[in-house]
């Protein structure tokens, strides 16, 4: 049996017993990452001798003890790099750890690597990256979505037992969906996102990818809880995730948003989700139609209001005081000299989009229309979840896709986080996890749960139930 | 054609907290450069601002001291902008719902408008070598409180006692030190002119760059003749940017309007908004201190003070509250006393010290000649004035029997004298009080010396 393919639950009973030591553990993982990541190319950065010594380190008892995990290229770890994918941040190294790193490391968790991902997390297929494309682990020829494409292809390859990414408008649930594995995005607030190098800070949150749900309930329950160096931190105590998880679903009621199965939807994944939909219902699931009306103006308003937060937050990196710099005769030249040369052009469309939205005499038409419209969306999902528990849909409208195939239309890329990034906007909890394949090829499809605001408890309960009723979890890619 | 100048202040204070406005660095003045700085000042990626309640708490009390109306739900917004001692290349600042509205600040005369107080973050310093230039991250995040007035002043000499005034308020209430010299206070002016009567305002220019209150009242008496003489010429005045060059005395063109930036202004999505609740504006209320304005008349009517020395008093809050302490029965005498020294609070003197002089004056035990002794003698050594009193022998002598013996004395060897006074020269008196004065050694009573010759005559 091989270790690396094993999940936190599985390896936590085999550390304490002693089965296994974490070195044992962390070297198994080495070596898998040695054999298929010259395939995959899902890490950026890996210090083998510091994954062993923080093995040989590390307390057993712990919650995470031994696991090895991978961080996404995003999250400040001290002493390691952390380039969010960028040139304008090579050869840049964390002075700190981001508070969810922190509550890994207490937890005895093992930082194996950092993992690749598009841009400073824009993009859905991390071919934005300036460092190369990760490849996804059941068709080397596709994407593995994005932006957090590095940690699920990880994950999904076996590369490590669980990982972080980062979502903002998908980029931890779509893929997940196309690799084939469990990804979370907490509820806006749960976890601090301090140390998380910001893309859009109303909408971003740090949340994992495992290989089941128990391990995103478990993983969840380390990095969640209240802050003080995040004020967006919801001071709340955090619940025991695992508690309710095999409660099943009887009595609980799925909503299905009518907007959500639209032309565009690729034939096969519609299938798989109405299967899962019947799976559940069978499981005890009452189904309901919901209206979320707002849908249609999701993605426009999303690329308003992140691109507008994305050109201040991007600002900070004009290579005065780190990263790369370009010198140039001035000051002014120096700045567009280094972000000229920094940043790829995924990122400089973003920038340039959200400086234009928050432009003077296009404020009110832009931002402020978006944002008005970002709570008539909240709207929705709040008098949605008056007739429902949890809301289900496809994660995303199709399955992966070729390497190249829409790089060069933004558009079409941004239409492929369609059914994500409405979560995000108004803020709840989603999360994506495998229900069936394609057949010709066969390429993974993810369902989308969507939960109320801090009720992961239900989310995980549901995404339970549906795991433990079929094995779409259980098959790996041939590697 | 007359003309009146339209002036309006854009002043920044520098808040007295303990830490920065957006981490825990501390806001100390003169550290190493980059000494006192953390990933968050410096804007490392990742890094989250957290307010400082504190800054919030002292904002407010500003506010109430010059009558703003509380904002009871604020926001924090960025303000984009590139420059190098900007760690973000934003500065988190308050765009349209700052903490403070509306308020006055009373002039001797009148008092002049103020628009809104905001609270920000200050930037860090650049300085500016041969060859390069270097940036200090110790000031920046400092907690900075920038006070908008209404367009309400004319003159320069108005422009001086609306920041003297303010300045003072400040101070009183322990928001600021207000040391300019520190960059604590900093001001910039908008001013234009336009003819007397005309409703509308002239085409408006900003100064910056004034490093003293007189320099601002400096800058307005060149900037104003300057426009004055433009229009007088029939030129246009820019709305433009002027630097203030205090040694040429001159100000000069630093941008125009062209160059005006686009600070793109949005909600700060890293911080919750700020809602002043009524526990906290009532605490706030609690700390509000007696303000300059009402201290002066207070001095007036309480104790009987001259508007002049008042004013002289509660210029500086040490001396106001020296005085205080000090005042007893006589408070015109204690401050006279007090303003006979540029300041008594950094001398040995104790308070009660002056009113003890006061009080041994006014009962007659020394002469006031004697007691400008006594004072030296205090300044220098710190004693009490009755130490000094006794160390001396100055006690004067009212014991009526030995001054009655003098008085006898004098009679007797001044037959001149004293036959003038009988013929009805009273100044010839004086010359008897004089040799009771000599007899005694100088500490006899010289009051009680008239009366008793007086009688004995």
């Amino acid at each position: 049996m091989s270790l690396h393919t094993l999940t936190i639950s599985e390896l936590r009973a085999k550390l304490q017993h002693g089965e296994v030591s974490a070195r044992q553990l962390t070297q198994a993982l080495l070596d898998r990452i040695q054999t298929v990541d010259g395939k995959l190319k899902a890490y950026l950065w890996l210090n083998p001798d510091d994954a062993l010594r923080q093995a040989d380190a590390t307390d057993l008892t712990k919650p995470l003890g031994g696991i090895p995990i991978a961080i996404k290229d995003v999250l400040n770890v001290t002493g390691q790099p952390c380039t969010c994918a960028s040139k304008i941040l090579q050869g840049h190294t964390s002075v700190y750890d981001a508070t969810a790193i922190r509550k890994l490391r207490e937890a005895g968790a093992i930082l194996l690597g950092r993992t690749n991902m598009d841009e400073f997390a824009m993009g859905s297929s991390t071919e934005n990256s300036s460092w190369g494309v990760t490849r996804n682990p059941w068709d080397l020829e596709r994407i593995p979505g994005g932006s957090s494409g590095g940690s699920a292809a990880a994950v999904a390859g076996h590369e490590a037992i669980a990982a972080l990414g980062s979502d903002t408008g998908g980029s931890i649930r779509q893929p997940a969906a196309l690799t084939s594995c469990v990804g979370l995005k907490p509820t806006y607030g749960l976890v601090s996102r301090y140390g998380l190098v910001a893309f859009a800070s109303s909408l971003d949150q740090i949340g994992p990818f495992t290989k089941t749900v128990e391990d995103a309930a478990l993983l969840l329950g380390v990095i969640a809880g209240h802050d003080s160096l995040d004020s967006t931190s919801v001071p709340a105590p955090v619940p025991d995730y695992l508690e309710k998880l095999r409660a099943g679903v009887k009595g609980l009621r799925i909503g299905l948003p009518k907007e959500y199965f639209i032309a565009g939807t690729d034939r096969e994944v519609e299938a798989a989700v109405r299967a899962a939909i019947r799976q559940l219902e069978s499981l005890g699931a009452e189904v309901v139609e919901i209206s979320l009306p707002h849908t249609d103006y999701a993605v426009a308003v999303y690329y308003l209001i992140a691109t507008a937060e994305a050109s201040a937050n991007l600002a900070r990196f004009d290579g005065v005081r780190y990263g790369a710099r370009v010198r140039g005769a001035d000051v002014l030249e120096t700045y567009s000299k280094t972000r000229g040369a920094g940043f790829g052009p995924e990122v400089k469309r973003r920038i340039i989009l959200g400086t234009y939205a928050l432009s003077a005499g296009y404020y009110d038409a832009y931002y402020l229309r978006a944002q008005k419209v970002r709570t008539l969306i909240r709207r929705d999902f709040e008098q949605a979840f008056q007739k429902c528990d949890v809301i289900v849909t496809p994660t995303s409208p199709t399955p992966a896709f070729k390497i190249g195939e829409k790089a060069n239309d933004p558009l079409q890329m941004y239409l492929s986080d369609i059914f994500t990034i409405s979560v995000n906007l108004a803020g709840n909890c989603g999360l994506s996890l495998p229900c069936g394949f394609t057949s010709q090829p066969k390429l993974p499809i993810g369902l989308q749960l969507i939960g109320k605001a801090f009720d992961e408890p239900t989310l995980l309960r549901v995404a339970h139930a549906y795991e433990q009723s079929t094995s779409w979890h259980k098959e790996r890619p041939a590697l | 054609m007359n003309y009146e100048a339209v002036i309006g202040l854009e002043v920044h204070v520098q808040l007295k907290t303990q830490s920065k406005l957006f981490c825990g660095c501390a806001t100390e003045f003169g550290a190493e450069p980059n000494t006192r700085v953390c990933p968050i000042c410096l804007g490392y990626p990742g890094v989250l601002p957290v307010m400082n309640a504190e800054a919030v708490r002292k904002t407010i009390l500003s506010g109430l001291m010059i009558g703003c109306k509380i904002t009871r739900f604020s926001k924090w917004d960025r303000k984009n902008y590139f420059y190098p001692d900007m760690p973000k290349n934003y500065q988190i600042s308050q765009y349209d719902l700052p903490l403070c509205l509306g308020g006055a600040v009373q002039i001797p005369g009148k008092k002049l408008g103020v628009t809104r107080i905001h609270l920000e973050e200050d930037v860090a310093k650049s300085f500016h070598f041969d060859t390069t230039s270097g940036v200090d991250f110790n000031r920046a995040g400092t907690p900075l409180m920038e006070i908008v007035s209404e367009p309400d002043m004319r003159s320069s000499e108005d422009a001086f006692a609306y920041l003297t005034a303010l300045k003072e308020i400040l101070i009183t209430g322990g928001v600021s030190d207000c040391d300019m010299e520190k960059g604590q206070l900093r001001c910039d002016c908008n001013v234009s002119v336009r003819s007397v009567g005309q409703a509308k305002f002239g085409e408006k220019v900003e100064i910056k760059n004034m490093n003293s209150i007189s320099g601002v009242k400096r800058a307005l008496e060149y900037e104003i003749p300057r426009q004055i003489a433009a229009l007088g010429r029939g030129e246009k005045v820019f709305q433009e940017t002027r630097r203030w060059d205090d040694e040429a005395g001159k100000t000069s063109v630093m941008r125009t309007k062209e160059y005006a930036h686009d600070y793109r202004y949005f909600p700060e999505p890293d911080l919750m908004p700020v809602t002043v609740s009524d526990a906290l504006l009532a605490e706030i209320q609690q700390l509000l201190p007696e303000l300059p304005e009402a201290k002066r008349q207070r001095f007036v009517q309480q104790y009987g003070l001259p508007e002049y020395d008042a004013g002289v008093l509660v210029a500086n809050a040490a001396l106001a509250i020296f005085f205080e302490k000090a005042a007893g029965k006589n408070p015109k005498a204690v401050a006279n006393w007090m303003m006979g020294v540029s300041d008594i609070t950094a001398t040995p003197i104790q308070p009660v010290q002056i009113g003890e002089l006061v009080a041994v004056i006014d009962a007659g035990q020394i002469s006031g000649k004697q007691g400008k002794d006594v004072f030296a003698e205090m300044l220098a050594a710190g004693k009490s004035p009755a130490t000094i009193i006794k160390e001396k022998g100055l006690a004067q002598v009212s014991d009526t029997r030995a001054i009655e013996g003098f008085c006898d004395q004098a009679i007797a060897g001044n037959p001149k004298s004293v036959a003038d006074f009988k013929a009805g020269n009273k100044a010839a008196l004086n010359a008897l009080v004089g040799q009771v004065m000599k007899l005694s050694k100088g500490k006899a009573n010289p009051q009680l010396v008239s009366a008793i010759l007086a009688r004995k005559l």
